[in-house]
């Protein structure tokens, strides 16, 4: 440790002004900032102090993702050895994942990673923290056999064009992985939806088991009009076909409960999502005219991306809303907006990307009313006190 | 009443005059700096909206339309005035917006001066015209599904400009880069907004 600072140190100065890398400085601060805590503080904008710096926080959210990844990891094992009808072992199941997720992985970060670097050396300000959270949610939100180039394309547009000309992290209107994945969704329609792209394999046609479908949840609902085939504790735990990190509830949860307990997610986001999507499914099931609308309130929620959109998308704290009411009314209309699109929409059946996007939409007009409400009231109590 | 409802919720976000058709960007671009002003002139669209849709949908059923005029009498059962239509149309479009410039001056001469140019200009928004000649393709059954739509197709427009009004005050303080400041940078916010209304695309009601 002793001998990288003392490294870091000596090469330090041909990175500073006038120094031999002058042009690279934003390089090198990335490094060392990522290894060391700096001791340099803000010189301009807000001065919050606070243990909880950037990097902190994003490693945080790195780390609630991580039951949802390894999870993912085993699954796309299990769901691929169960479409090609072996029983293996746990350690093989794993292995696989990890074989089809890690690339998907590394591409994500090393694509947005550059860019980023790019960017940084060219505006002149430090490579921002943001996107180690990004590059890990783009994988989990994508289907494992995705092509490795459109992992890179998808990349490359949600960080140029959904954060970089915005200014950066923190300027972004759009939650950059649900941009990567709505743009996969809307170029690449036939690649992003079907029965084969779940699980591993089924793409290239390995021996399928006779009879054995790898449609999601939903996307079963609307051909075949149940879901039988996916029981309640099933969905929740996860052992169904879906994007890596998606599927398991269960390890979801595990994260949001780090989230909520180092402050880092909102709960009442998370809170208002579960019940907005509650109460319109329960709204549906009472009319109960189609068999999406008949699917169970609580089942609902544990299928497809609800849970992973609650916890770690609609939570992003730059794209959401910022005042605690505004909080509730944009979880609150997610929900709603996420089920209508589920059931009226059998085109996209995935519907909890894109009422998230559509509410990332509106967030600043609901904070916008939010704040002039509040100071229509306070004026009034003024002039009452007067 | 059913039928009526579906028109409404279509007209707003399914076939939203912005993100659907592009109709109405020039005043939706320029005017859209603040949430106060966006509201004003979106309210004013859908103000002439709801008025000159089912106006013209009269116009179009009871005078222009080939065979509209029979309740004169046998004689003009075969007379087609719909060449006319275009010019009819903008004709009863320019009127309302008269009325509509005269009132907000009257009521609200803060928000008549920030709307400035823009507030005249609504006789030439393509979303007015395009609200008209979209009633006169799609045949509505009745006025009241005509209103309905006029009423539906002004809220989705103001919906539309309003939500981009409050991104850009809030993108006011971002490093946005140079090139990009003003009507680059809105552009890119519509075309993703459009992402995000795309959600509704191919909803059957």
């Amino acid at each position: 440790m002793k001998a990288l600072r003392n490294l870091i140190d000596n090469i330090k100065p041909h990175f500073e002004k006038g120094g031999k890398f002058e042009k690279l400085h934003s390089t090198f601060d990335a490094f060392e900032t990522l290894l060391f805590v700096p001791n340099t503080t803000n010189k301009n904008g807000v001065h919050v102090r606070d243990a909880m710096d950037m990097k902190r926080t994003m490693a945080t959210v790195v780390l609630a993702m991580v039951p949802a990844l390894l999870f993912g990891l085993w699954n796309a094992g299990y769901q691929h050895f169960m479409a090609t009808g072996q029983d293996p072992e746990f350690w093989p199941m794993v292995l696989h994942g990890f074989l089809k997720v890690f690339p998907i992985i590394v591409v994500s970060y090393g694509t947005g990673l550059i860019i980023e670097f790019i960017f940084a050396q060219l505006r002149g300000h430090e490579v921002n923290e943001g996107f180690l959270v990004s590059g890990m949610l783009i994988p989990l939100v994508l289907p494992v056999d995705i092509p490795l180039w459109m992992v890179a394309v998808a990349t490359a547009f949600a960080v140029i064009i959904g954060k970089e000309v915005f200014g950066g992290t923190g300027m972004n209107i759009w939650n950059p992985a649900l941009l990567a994945r709505a743009f996969l969704f809307f170029a690449y329609p036939a690649f992003m939806s079907g029965d084969t792209i779940w699980i591993s394999g089924l793409t290239s046609g390995e021996g399928i088991v006779d009879g054995f479908s790898g449609a999601t949840a939903l996307g079963a609902a609307v051909t075949s009009g149940n879901i039988d085939k996916f029981s309640l504790i099933d969905s929740f735990l996860g052992f169904i076909p879906g994007s890596i990190g998606e599927t398991s509830t269960l390890a979801i949860l595990i994260g949001a409960g780090i989230l909520i307990y180092t402050g880092v997610g909102s709960w009442r986001i998370m809170l208002s999502v579960f019940i907005g999507g509650f109460v319109m499914a329960l709204g549906f099931n009472a009319i109960g005219s189609t068999p999406l609308m008949q699917i169970p309130a609580l089942h609902h929620l544990v299928l497809g991306g609800f849970a992973f959109g609650a916890v770690f998308m609609a939570t992003d704290p730059v794209s959401a809303t910022r005042t605690a009411r505004g909080k509730y009314i944009y979880g609150f209309l997610i929900g709603v907006f996420s089920i209508m699109i589920r059931v009226f929409n059998p085109a996209y059946p995935e519907g909890v990307m894109l009422a998230i996007l559509l509410m990332n939409t509106f967030s600043p007009l609901i904070d916008h009313f939010v704040v002039e409400g509040n100071i229509k009231r306070r004026l009034k109590r003024a002039s009452v006190n007067a | 009443m059913e039928n009526l409802l579906n028109i409404f919720v279509k007209s707003i976000f399914i076939e939203n005059m912005i993100f659907a058709y592009f109709l109405g960007m020039c005043s939706y671009l320029a005017v859209s700096k603040t949430v106060k002003t966006s509201f004003g002139l979106g309210v004013a669209v859908i103000f002439v909206l709801g008025i000159t849709v089912p106006a013209n949908y009269l116009l179009e059923n009871y005078v222009l339309q080939e065979g509209a005029l029979a309740w004169l009498g046998e004689d003009f059962a075969n007379i087609d005035l719909g060449f006319l239509s275009f010019i009819m149309f903008i004709a009863v479009i320019a009127s309302m917006v008269q009325l509509v410039e005269m009132i907000v001056e009257k009521f609200a001469p803060a928000l008549y001066t920030s709307l400035g140019i823009f507030l005249p200009l609504i006789a030439v928004n393509c979303a007015i015209l395009g609200g008209s000649l979209f009633m006169q393709e799609r045949e509505y059954a009745n006025i009241a599904e005509a209103s309905v739509f006029g009423l539906g197709s002004g809220i989705g427009w103001l919906l539309a400009i309003v939500g981009i009004a409050a991104i850009r005050e809030k993108i006011r303080y971002s490093d946005v880069p140079a090139p990009l400041r003003g009507l680059g940078i809105t552009f890119i916010i519509t075309g993703l907004m459009g992402i995000a209304f795309m959600s509704f695309m191919g909803i059957q009601l």
